[in-house]
């Protein structure tokens, strides 16, 4: 492994920006994290970066590195071409706040649209509910998100035509799913998901689920079933006919 | 006088995590104007990395379960210096808490029969910890999180507090800064709940997240909160120990729980070597009875690398400490030697350890089905914290109220696992409650606007001197240092005499911390901010740790290496003299009442 590495590392802010080379030593067993510490303990005591855990846990130190979203924390420099420099940059999807730090407030803004757990009456006297395992496992891959924001940093109709005013996005269309086919849950979320919320513009390219750091299986477990919900809803041809007579 | 943005409520809770988000629902719930304030992003507070699970008698696995085997269980575990009320409290209350995180929609494991599953876990008679595989904290916070934002509370993210603000005496709201824009803010209250967690920060090798600095002790502390209990820091006997970047990180207790096992370089399973006289009749007498228990049979004993943590953790330092460590400096934990037991163990590991699974892989190349893993102690939780009344969480200053790991008495001198999870809930609710109680009781309080300037000319301080001045990082890693080496996992008078002077010295550099830039999220700054927050912390635990001359649950003295019965009827308290100085006393501890003390004989 090299033991140098250089870093081209966004700087600036809403008003605009540049990149800017910072070598620093690196070891063995590093993650990209590591060497942004590093930079900013010795080098650049402002450089803007957000984390928490350290552990792939919370879901903060989200960037772009080279080119590919991902979590700092992480990303192991053995896994990347140390001989050029490795290219870190905010998430594109998200307005700027500093450095690498972005302004994700939109997420839970939207995530307040999105109608909360309604829970059926306990299954027993003592106030409780019986599940299965089986019928938890399914919505306990949703709930394994980190909010990372990852998925809605790569998605097209936020990164590139920014519908940010329309369209949830897969970390909001998955969290609508956990709810939606939590065993207890008695909401109804069909309607928002095509009107509100947009499902349609979500046109399954997969993006979203290739990026999760918890492997969630986005698009088919997720986003495929409540668009067959919307679908069965409202554009069931046999229903429409009968809706029609 | 720099312009402040103006916030009024009722109640204001600082933190967000289990406790905080607990808090904030309940006071929300009575009606109260609730505001929360919070360093991270939503969701994204310390509890995430709660892994094995949360401990509550709902008896759903062994129906001999009950409030009374769970205190009997936390006194024994805290070594008899817990807040008794709040043990009782813990174990009575803690299972109508998880029912109403699964109200709120939490998913927690199940049994055959569709009921909450519970694992086992050190100190804990038995299985008894609610769980959702090895991310149950994330489960929780994310619960709190969907059900809180529909309770009314209104959120400030990403703000360092700098004061709390003072009315005649009661607390009357704090101030503080935005990291987005760093503009000054003011958060007015009748009622203030601090649970921003603990100090794990304070050390190199650590489990804990950047948030982990002590700033709710050290809030509390400038303004004449006692704090107590501040000797007990607990090392989590496995923590990541290669590779070094991610040295510290957690390795659940689940994993033991689960059947994995402890040996040295020579393959021994040393726990079977130093089994304390307070566990030898609940511990097994041989590997075959203990991976009988780990598999649910109810007339076997729990394995001994289920005992307290502190002993786990010292059991570890002394294997590595006599050259039979692994060859990163740790001890070997194996769950792969299952596949002996247990037919397709790879998937039953994957599906009962995920996160254990995915985190080697992804951090050290090494797949846990199949090889041991590399572990040592690690930082993991302070016992000790602000002093509250055991019933409303309100410390000794008037309308503050601490929840929580920020709060002190439930866990004593050592914490099971588990019971922090619980912990949150349990007194995170209480604390919302009585909180938003004074808050209806007590009238409006005033600003002093005084207070206001001087906070924030103190802040900006480290602008004017610049980079000329002390780095902040630099002075940070220094403190780290001196505590992991000094106050660590084993304690001597000499060196942590020296850690004193340390702290002296790095308190006068602190004094000259100089940084670049402006104050647009600026993690310098922010550092320069919480560093005096760990330095009040740190000289805390190192004066408690000196006055308390025994060895009892996570202290270990090596020049005091016994328990001293004496020392087991007092509690020390740290708290702020009229100089400034810091002034540590030894307290007794209230007697328990007849009818507990019947329950602590009878589980003995």
């Amino acid at each position: 492994m090299a033991t140098q590495a250089t870093f081209r590392i966004w700087r600036g802010d809403p008003a605009g920006g540049q990149f800017q080379d910072y070598t620093t030593p690196v070891e063995e067993g590093m993650v990209v994290l590591d060497a942004v510490h590093r930079i900013q303990a010795q080098q650049a005591n402002d450089l803007a970066v957000r984390w928490n855990c350290k552990a792939g846990k919370c879901g903060s130190c989200s960037a772009e590195i080279n080119g590919t979203p991902k979590l700092m924390c992480m990303t192991r420099l053995s896994d990347i071409n140390l001989e050029m420099p490795i290219i870190l940059e905010p998430m594109h999807a998200f307005p700027p706040i500093r450095d690498l730090v972005t302004d994700v407030s939109w997420n839970f803004r939207a995530k307040m649209t999105i109608k909360q757990f309604k829970p059926r009456s306990p299954d027993a006297p003592d106030g409780t509910w019986r599940m299965q395992q089986a019928d938890v496992e399914r919505v306990q891959e949703f709930r394994k998100c980190i909010e990372c924001f990852l998925c809605q940093d790569v998605c097209h109709v936020l990164r590139e035509h920014h519908k940010h005013d329309e369209f949830i996005g897969p970390r909001l269309l998955v969290y609508a799913a956990a709810l939606e086919m939590h065993p207890l849950d008695t909401e109804d979320r069909v309607s928002d998901l095509r009107k509100k919320h947009s499902i349609g513009y979500c046109n399954i390219t997969t993006c979203c689920r290739q990026v999760c750091p918890e492997s969630i299986t986005i698009t088919e477990n997720a986003i495929i079933p409540l668009k067959e919900r919307v679908v069965d809803r409202f554009f069931d041809p046999l229903k429409q006919l009968f809706h029609i007579l | 006088m720099p312009e402040f943005q103006r916030f009024s409520y009722d109640v204001l809770i600082i933190g967000a995590g289990g406790a905080g988000l607990r808090a904030a629902i309940e006071a929300a719930a009575t009606g109260a104007k609730v505001g929360v304030v919070c360093k991270s992003l939503l969701g994204k507070a310390h509890t995430v990395m709660a892994e094995g699970g949360i401990a509550a008698a709902l008896g759903n696995v062994d129906d001999r379960d009950s409030w009374r085997v769970h205190f009997a269980d936390t006194m024994r575990g805290g070594q008899y210096l817990n807040n008794w009320r709040m043990a009782e409290l813990h174990a009575k209350e803690a299972p109508e808490c998880v029912r109403e995180l699964e109200a709120w929609g939490a998913l927690f494991d199940r049994t055959k029969d569709g009921r909450i599953l519970q694992r086992n876990f050190g100190g804990h008679r038995y299985p008894r910890l609610a769980h959702v595989g090895d991310r149950t904290g994330l489960e929780m916070i994310r619960t709190l999180q969907d059900h809180g934002i529909h309770s009314g509370m209104e959120v400030h993210m990403e703000c360092t507090v700098l004061s709390l603000l003072m009315d005649s005496g009661r607390v009357a709201g704090a101030c503080g800064y935005d990291r987005e824009k760093g503009r000054f803010y003011l958060w007015q209250a009748k009622a203030v709940v601090l649970a921003t967690g603990g100090i794990g920060r304070a050390f190199k090798v650590t489990s804990n997240s950047w948030e982990y600095t002590g700033d709710g002790l050290a809030l509390a502390y400038r303004f004449g909160a006692e704090l107590q209990d501040m000797e007990f820091v607990q090392f989590h006997p496995t923590g990541m120990v290669w590779p070094i970047s991610v040295r510290g990180i957690l390795v659940t207790e689940g994993v033991r729980g689960e059947g994995g096992v402890l040996r040295n370089s020579e393959g021994r399973r040393f726990m079977f070597d130093d089994i304390p006289d307070l566990y030898k009749d609940q511990t097994a007498d041989s590997e075959e009875e203990g991976w009988r228990y780990t598999q649910g049979d109810k007339n076997a004993r729990r394995p001994p690398e289920l005992l307290t943590r502190d002993h786990v953790a010292r059991c570890i330092n002394r294997e590595v400490k006599a050259g039979r460590g692994s060859p990163h400096g740790g001890v070997f934990l194996d769950i792969s030697w299952i596949k002996q037991h247990i037919s397709k163990s790879e998937e039953h590991i994957k599906r009962k350890l995920p996160s254990m699974y995915h985190q080697f892989k992804q951090l050290a190349d090494l797949d846990i089905t199949k090889e041991p893993m590399e572990v040592g102690p690690t930082t993991h939780y302070m016992m000790g914290g602000i002093r509250v009344d055991g019933d409303s969480q309100m410390s000794n200053i008037p309308g503050l109220f601490a929840a929580g790991e920020a709060a002190a008495g439930l866990h004593g001198a050592n914490r099971l696992g588990g019971n922090s999870l619980s912990d949150l809930v349990v007194f995170g609710r209480r604390a919302g409650r009585y909180a938003a109680e004074f808050a209806k009781a007590n009238s409006a309080t005033t600003i002093d606007d005084q207070q206001l300037q001087t906070t924030a000319t103190a802040a900006l301080a480290p602008f004017e001197r610049g980079p000329s001045g002390e780095n902040p990082y630099q002075i940070q890693y220094d403190l780290q240092d001196a505590m992991q080496d000094l106050v660590g996992i084993v304690r001597t008078e000499g060196e942590m005499e020296q850690a004193l002077d340390k702290i002296t010295e790095l308190n006068q550099r602190a004094e000259r911390i100089g940084i670049t830039g402006n104050r647009e999220y600026n993690n310098g700054w922010h550092t320069a901010i919480d560093v005096p927050n760990m330095m009040i912390v740190s000289e805390a635990v190192t004066h408690a740790a000196i006055l308390r001359k025994e060895s009892r649950g996570a202290q270990f003295r090596e020049d005091f290496p016994n328990k001293d019965a004496e020392w087991g009827r007092y509690n020390i308290i740290v708290k702020q003299g009229a100089e400034g100085e810091m002034q540590i006393e030894k307290r007794p501890i209230a007697p328990m009442p007849e009818e507990l003390k019947a329950v602590v004989q009878e589980m003995k």
